[in-house]
């Protein structure tokens, strides 16, 4: 196994994330709601840090393997989602705003 | 693996400014000015973090690394640019999904390393595998659904479903406990796990309709958010734990804020069956339509050339027509004209909350023309003209007046108050969740049959034709209050 966080420690630290999600997101106008929603979706591609790490600490090729193919799915959330975020926002102009 | 303390501090800065950054995206991407700069921000700090780990690691099975990383990023890439704006909210499903996979499978093979696994860690690996599996085949199957591969079969609605899914889910909470026990090998009880569950996410969310996908796809971007964090705890990642809790709880808050502009509770969502199915849509109100008045393009010209306040109701059958663009320039020969010109957007237009703006600012439709559901409903008795363009359900009066109808307390859009409605609709077909409108039959609505670019298109021919627009026509600037 990997190191492991001590337990209560890796408890504080998912209870005050989780308390820090729930006051970022507060009034939204709805407009933003689908960037916002595929914005945070890239985010929880973050599981790609996951996979680096049991890449470089599986012992055998199978298990590396594994950790790859995990690695691309990550990466197909992360770097597509932040994308079609960037292509949707990229959209919202005033009148009379230049490109 | 023993890091050394040093290098254990070496990369902390980059975490702590990466977690910073994460936190700060997300909240800005909650604003009009600042959300590309913060989508922007947030794949610096996914980048810092990248570049803290790898530091702290070093490149151990880089040809894996670059694998992985060629073919997700390549793939991520070139369907980023592929998509069509109209499909969105299907491809945020597909991403997210793919984001479930990755912690199934690191938790997968992270019970595959050697050594003893506490039971913290096989804890984790039982929540990592349960919700990645559940959101991997739950969101293809939205997906599935937004892109009407999938319809709702009626089997689906049975009340049977449930005492399925509940065996499903003891079956799953079996699997897990075994996984803790030496009675089976943990390889076999987390494979059967896996399996279960991805059948769960199945009988999930096929029952619920299509016009509900958007709440499902928000909580199962909740749903990944947690996934991810198990696989943080399952990794030893302080980072992972932070990014995965706060998309989890982020998900959660833009969940209910949907339900509500549907008017939905969660619940009903998630367990309450498509709406407009069986039963449900029953009731005194199925039949024919009656008392149908319908018009060509050139009588709803004519009523537009004298108007002075028009406002547009488009939904995504404009989308789907890829109408956007002619309605534009309906719309700014109507603005030379002198009328005052406004896009009613509902919150669940289009697919998903806020899709229907991202489509129309593809359109270059400015974003301070579109004004929403609250702000135009006061607005709707003194307007002359509405024009509904393949929108449906958010029109419909009777989710204000029909207890008996399925729509009944969702927030709508007020158009029957207006002078002149007009409802640009292929066919008299029910909405996308299947139910009845009483718009059309009221005495001031007129259907103008026909595919949304046509009758844009002819509309255009025809105003022009009136003159309407025109620069040495221009008639004098309305007074806009009041």
């Amino acid at each position: 196994m990997t190191d492991l966080l001590p337990m209560d420690e890796a408890l504080w630290v998912l209870l005050l994330g989780s308390l820090l999600g729930l006051e970022l997101i507060g009034k939204v106008p709805p407009s933003l709601h689908t960037p916002l929603m595929s914005g945070a979706n890239a985010i929880s591609g973050i599981t790609l840090l996951a996979a680096l790490t049991l890449i470089a600490t599986a012992p055998s090729p199978l298990l590396q393997a594994v950790g790859a193919v995990a690695l691309a799915f990550a990466l197909y959330n992360v770097v597509g989602g932040f994308l079609v975020t960037d292509r949707m926002l990229a959209m919202f102009r005033r009148r009379g705003d230049d490109r | 693996m023993t890091p050394s303390s040093l290098l254990a501090l070496g990369h902390a800065p980059l975490d702590l400014a990466a977690v910073l950054l994460l936190a700060f995206g997300l909240k800005r991407l909650g604003r009009v000015s600042t959300a590309r700069a913060a989508n922007r921000l947030a794949a610096l700090a996914m980048t810092l973090a990248v570049v803290g780990l790898l530091l702290h690691q070093g490149l151990l099975g880089w040809p894996w690394i670059l694998a992985g990383t060629l073919v997700g990023s390549g793939l991520g890439w070139w369907t980023a640019h592929r998509v069509a704006m109209t499909a969105m909210p299907q491809i945020v499903a597909l991403f997210n999904g793919c984001g479930g996979m990755s912690s199934l499978l690191v938790a997968l093979a992270a019970a595959g390393l050697p050594g003893e696994t506490s039971a913290l860690a096989m804890g984790s690996i039982v929540i990592s595998v349960l919700v990645g599996a559940i959101t991997f085949s739950g969101s293809l199957v939205a997906m599935a659904k937004l892109q009407e591969w999938l319809d709702t079969p009626a089997w689906t609605q049975r009340p049977s479903r449930h005492l399925v899914n509940i065996a499903l889910a003891v079956a799953c909470v079996g699997c897990s406990v075994l996984a803790f026990t030496p009675l089976v090998p943990t390889a076999l009880s987390l494979a059967l796990l896996a399996t279960l569950a991805l059948v769960l996410g199945v009988g999930l969310t096929l029952p619920i309709g299509g016009a509900d996908m958007p709440v499902v796809i928000s909580l199962l971007n909740s749903y990944s958010g947690v996934a991810a964090a198990a696989a943080g705890f399952v990794v030893g990642s302080r980072l992972l734990i932070v990014a995965g809790a706060m998309v989890g709880a982020a998900g959660l808050i833009l969940t209910s804020v949907m339900c509500t502009a549907m008017n939905r509770s969660l619940l009903s969502v998630l367990f309450g069956g498509a709406l407009g199915s069986g039963a449900q849509a029953g009731g005194a109100d199925q039949g024919e339509y009656q008392n149908i008045t319908s018009c060509s393009p050139e009588e709803c010209a004519m009523t537009l050339e004298g108007a002075r306040r028009v406002v547009f109701v488009p939904g995504y059958g404009l989308a789907v027509a890829q109408a956007q663009h002619s309605l534009r320039e309906v719309a700014q020969l109507l603005e030379r004209h002198g009328v005052d010109v406004k896009y009613a957007i509902h919150p669940v237009a289009g697919r998903m909350p806020g899709h229907m703006n991202v489509l129309l600012a593809e359109a270059d439709v400015p974003y301070d023309q579109l004004v929403e559901m609250e702000a135009i409903n006061p607005d709707f008795p003194r307007t002359d003209v509405v024009i509904v363009l393949g929108a449906n359900d958010v029109v419909n009066p009777q989710a204000r007046t029909d207890p008996q109808s399925p729509l009944f307390g969702m927030p709508v859009l007020h158009v029957e108050e207006a002078t002149t409605v007009f409802v640009v609709k292929r066919s008299l077909g029910a909405g996308y969740a299947g139910i009845r409108n009483g718009l059309f039959e009221c005495q001031n609505t007129s259907m103008v049959f026909g595919d949304a670019k046509q009758v844009l298109n002819s509309l255009l021919q025809e105003l022009r034709e009136l003159g309407v627009g025109k620069v040495d026509n221009r008639r004098q600037a309305p007074v806009l209050a009041g």
